[in-house]
């Protein structure tokens, strides 16, 4: 048996990095500490998928490495349309390469962002963002703001390594020194420990951000007796703990980005803090859900130029999300040929686009079955990334980390399939004579 | 790869070997300049100039922010889109272009090292991602360590023995190149949204901007560092904060430096040349910036001209960026880094219409032409702050031209009579002086003569940029064409660019300082304080920290012992 430190967690976005487990015969056999319940989970393993296999009559069969590559490799050299999407649970060596693929197939690359966080980019781009890595929240946010979000459940670790229940430089006290506010549409674990929870109507956010706006740039005397079911003096509260506070933090979750105005709620929650900003000090950032999500946006950004939702037919990069997104191909029915990698869309995508999806031949790279591995042509079972493979991440905050390797296992890596995958398409089209 | 090259004919410009427009013949074997080629591919440069490949001083190529400034600017990356070709990768961008056409354009103008000046250290990581993904040019980054409260810990104590082991830690950490320093002070009290003079005193930590310089240049100055602390200081971009510049200056007069260098790198000095009292009577003082320089030996400074147009502003220095937002009103990006840092972005449009920015565009200029000595001086553009590096071309054949600059400034708003004293100067550049203030004086300010760069001695790197002018051009737009698109540039001894194409795109190398501190106790003493603060500050453990080797696959390593 053999201690090893410093693990970092492949799983949320809030990518911890002091875990300590357990080793023996090439198993994680416990998680010491610093992990939570999920991040516990993900780390100790389930069931996996064995083998690479093709289906064949319309039954998956087993197959090698070699046979799986090679026959996605020819779907993708032909296909007209083709869609490579997720690259979030994986790690920033294997989007390089995807995009790399992308390139060279002018197809469409595109990660979850799409369906969870893409509206914040999409804000981001309209007026920027004013943002901190956490140990800044951790030393200095005396004022901590979860707005559709429930890091209770979904980021457990979250307030205790980042932000309310961490201890800081200059708030020693920790939680003592500092204050909650939860913004949901209903009471969670997180709003419990709240000093104020505001219980708004679902939809109702882009009001609500107007109202503190409002309060926050002096404008108290236009905002209505209630806002989205929140009376004017809870609104008031929520603006004077923000300017009483000597550094404010909003974290917001998918509750405000997938929810009724989308990237216009996250354009006037960073127009909020930056209002906050004219009293006191402010920061506002996206709770990322996989612990790579924005690895891949890093990542296509300094390749391509955009974040996500990239097409390459052009031969150039070509980026108008609402176009070229996943679930805008999928939903008018363009793609041919589509490779999954790290992650499920049969389970997150609206239901026309899954239509489409199980229409056409489909690669899937995972290291575990899914709803997305069912009606799958080739799977190809890989190595999971922060346990079997090593490589960079970026968190939430955009600190890059590199997972580790703790143990050796015979699966490809992603970075491997995708790379073997490449240089397939790259021979097949030299043979092609293009 | 051609293993042997001979490049013939031609006029050559090396500056650092005494040799100015004369008919030489260079020839290289595996990477190097070498004596002579026994069976080599021959160039004929007949009435070309050649030059060592060029070396940039300064410019935010890679990392957290200028990421961030991608991310933000899709319109940004419209503009010089190019599609993939057999050997370059697609193309997107102008002033935050993608990692690949960073190199091929720099490449192309016959640049073949950038240094990029602002590697936050938490974020270290991102910007070698990022040079993995520069094709062609050798880079290196520079550390932020100044506004780190490790720093700030021993600079209250006054323990410079271990602030030097801390920096050595960090520069080895992070796989940088030196120490640089942006508004140090300031941008930690960024943190609470406030700022910092040179010798305002912090409320958190006692102490001065002007003694966390002072305590920098020294400890910089312990090990045989090739590079001069590089600082950005206090107060960049308000009227009238030359004075304070010029107290800045003051602050290491006196501090021995270890090799033959200046002891203090300033940069972008085009935004601390500022006179008036506010944006109504803002006026140039470049003159007293440049007389300065030509006084003293302890400084080096670059330029940060200003390439009028459209650009992205991003800078460590927070508390500068938020000013500029609430100027224009555009986006603005921020980030603040725990213990170490922060940056802040945002769009920005140089308009000859305006005053302000005319003035600016005359201040950099000013101080390459009234700086004597151009070993002193090194041309940038602080890319993308004053205008992204593909503006070099301009502003080389703005500054060979008295008659360009007379045009420009009749074009701009006129206050650059009054305010400026551009228009009195008639001095013009020569080819020898450009190649100083490109390659030459830079591989020397950035103490990377001994290594290779900068010039076309035997055992140089086999790096030369071949433009198709003659020596004897005078013409503005010639000049500009030429230097935007070599005829040749080899590196390393391969041609990577032919008449104006990227004909081969080869991975380019990281250049790393390794500073050895010799005291193992206190050394050990230091790691003690740094583990503490990891313990209870940071976001990330001590050992996830450093920079693993997988980031810097062709490194190239220089020590720098303790100095004797």
């Amino acid at each position: 048996m053999t201690v090893v430190t410093d693990v970092v967690c492949p799983l949320c976005g809030s990518v911890c990095d002091d875990i300590e487990v357990e080793v023996e015969e090439n198993k994680i056999t416990k998680v010491i500490k610093g992990a939570c319940a999920v991040g516990k989970s993900k780390l100790q393993g389930h069931e996996r998928i064995k083998s690479p296999m093709i289906r064949v009559n319309g039954v998956l069969k087993e197959c090698s490495y070699d046979e799986a590559i090679k026959k996605a490799a020819e779907l993708l050299a032909k296909a007209r349309r083709p869609l490579l999407y997720g690259w979030s649970s994986t790690v920033c060596e294997a989007d390089k390469v995807g995009i790399a693929l992308a390139e060279e197939i002018g197809g469409v690359v595109d990660n979850t962002a799409s369906v969870c966080h893409g509206p914040s980019v999409l804000a981001i781009q309209d007026v920027g963002i004013p943002c901190c890595t956490l140990g800044q929240i951790k030393n200095r946010a005396d004022l901590v703001i979860y707005w559709g979000s429930n890091p209770a459940n979904a980021h457990m670790n979250h307030m205790k390594r980042y932000s309310y229940i961490s201890k800081g430089y200059f708030l020693p006290g920790g939680k003592k020194d500092k204050k909650l506010a939860v913004v949901d549409v209903r009471e969670t674990s997180t709003s419990k420990m709240a000093e104020l929870f505001a219980q708004i109507e679902p939809g109702k956010d882009f009001l609500l951000f107007s109202a503190v706006r409002a309060v926050l740039m002096g404008y108290e005397d236009i905002v209505p007796d209630e806002v989205g079911g929140i009376p004017k003096e809870k609104i008031v509260t929520l603006a004077n703990m923000i300017k009483e506070s000597r550094f404010f933090i909003t974290f917001f979750g998918m509750g405000v980005t997938q929810s009724r105005c989308r990237q216009n709620n996250i354009v006037n929650a960073i127009q909020t803090t930056r209002a906050g900003h004219l009293h006191t000090k402010g920061a506002i950032m996206p709770m990322r859900g996989h612990y790579n999500v924005n690895g891949f946006n890093q990542v296509c950004t300094w390749e391509t130029g955009y974040p996500f939702a990239v097409d390459f037919s052009r031969g150039f990069a070509w980026y108008n999300p609402g176009e070229t997104a996943s679930t805008d191909l999928l939903g008018r029915g363009e793609c041919d040929v589509a490779l999954i990698i790290a992650s499920d869309p049969a389970s997150h995508f609206p239901a026309d686009a899954v239509k489409h999806l199980a229409r056409i031949p489909v690669i899937i790279i995972d290291p575990y079955h899914n709803p997305t591995t069912e009606f799958a042509d080739i799977v190809i079972p890989s190595a999971i990334c922060g346990i079997e493979a090593e490589g960079s991440v970026y968190r939430m905050d955009n600190v890059p980390i590199r997972v580790r390797k703790v143990v050796n296992t015979d699966y490809m890596s992603d970075e491997e399939i995708v790379e073997r995958i490449l240089e397939e398409v790259r021979a097949i089209k030299e043979k092609e004579g293009e | 790869m051609v293993e042997e090259l001979r490049i013939k004919n031609g006029v050559v410009y090396d500056p650092i070997n005494g040799v100015n427009g004369e008919r030489r013949e260079i020839c290289i074997r595996d990477g190097k300049i070498v004596e002579d080629v026994m069976n080599p591919k021959v160039i004929d440069a007949e009435g070309k100039v050649v030059m060592p490949g060029g070396v940039d001083v300064h410019a935010h190529i890679a990392g957290g922010k200028v990421n961030s400034g991608r991310i933000f600017r899709p319109e940004d990356e419209r503009r010089g889109r190019e599609p993939k070709t057999k050997v370059c990768r697609s193309q997107s961008g102008y002033s935050v272009p993608n990692t690949f056409t960073t190199g091929y354009r720099y490449a192309k103008m016959g640049y073949t090292f950038v240094m990029e000046p602002a590697m936050p250290p938490l974020l270290a990581r991102h910007t070698h991602e990022e040079f993995i993904d520069i094709p062609i040019l050798d880079k290196a980054a520079l550390p932020l360590i100044d506004n780190n409260w490790m720093t700030f810990d021993y600079v209250k104590s006054g323990d410079s023995e271990k602030l030097a082991a801390y920096i050595a830690w960090m520069i080895k950490a992070t796989k940088g190149y030196g120490v640089k320093l942006v508004n140090p002070g300031g941008t930690d009290a960024w943190g609470w949204a406030k700022n910092q003079g040179l010798n305002d005193e912090s409320e958190d930590w006692g102490i001065t901007p002007a003694e966390i310089i002072r305590a920098l240049a020294e400890a910089n100055e312990k090990f045989e560092m090739p590079h001069a602390i590089h600082l950005h200081q206090n107060n960049l971009g308000h009227p009238g904060n030359f004075e304070m510049t010029l107290e800045t200056y003051d602050v290491t007069e006196g501090v021995k430096a270890s090799k033959d260098r200046s002891v203090t790198h300033l940069t972008h000095q085009q935004f601390f040349s500022y006179g008036g009292t506010s944006w109504k009577d803002f006026e140039s003082q470049a003159k007293a910036i440049a007389e300065y320089v030509n006084k003293n030996e302890h400084v080096s400074i670059d330029t940060g001209t200003v390439i009028l147009g459209d650009t992205t502003t991003m800078t460590a220095d927070g508390p500068m960026e938020y000013s500029l937002y609430q100027i224009t009103g555009r986006k603005w990006t921020n980030c603040d880094v725990e213990l170490e840092t922060g940056a802040g972005i945002t769009p920005f449009l140089y308009s000859g219409k305006v005053g302000v920015h005319s003035i600016q565009w005359t201040i950099g200029l000013e101080l390459m032409l009234l700086v004597k000595d151009p070993w002193k001086v090194a041309l940038t553009t602080d890319h993308p702050n004053a205008g992204p590096f593909i503006g070099y071309p301009i502003v080389i054949s703005t500054l060979m031209s008295k008659k360009r600059r007379d045009e420009v400034l009749s074009e701009i708003h006129s206050a650059v009579y009054d305010k400026s004293e551009l228009p009195s100067i008639d001095r013009e550049y020569d080819l020898n002086e450009i190649a100083i203030i490109t390659r030459a004086g830079t591989a020397k300010i950035l103490g990377l003569q001994e290594h290779g760069k900068g010039h076309l001695g035997v055992g140089a790197d086999g790096d030369v940029a071949i433009y198709d002018i003659s020596p004897e051009e005078r013409d503005a737009g010639k000049i500009q064409r030429a230097f935007m698109n070599t005829k040749y540039t080899i590196k390393g001894g391969q041609i990577v660019v032919k008449d104006g194409e990227v004909v081969a795109a080869p991975e380019g190398r990281t250049f790393l300082v390794e500073p050895i501190f010799e005291d193992e106790e206190i050394y050990k003493e230091m790691l003690s304080d740094l583990e503490t603060k990891f313990r209870d500050y940071y976001s990330v453990t001590m050992r996830n920290y450093p920079v693993q080797d997988a980031y810097t696959p062709h490194p190239y390593v220089i020590k720098a012992p303790m100095a004797k």
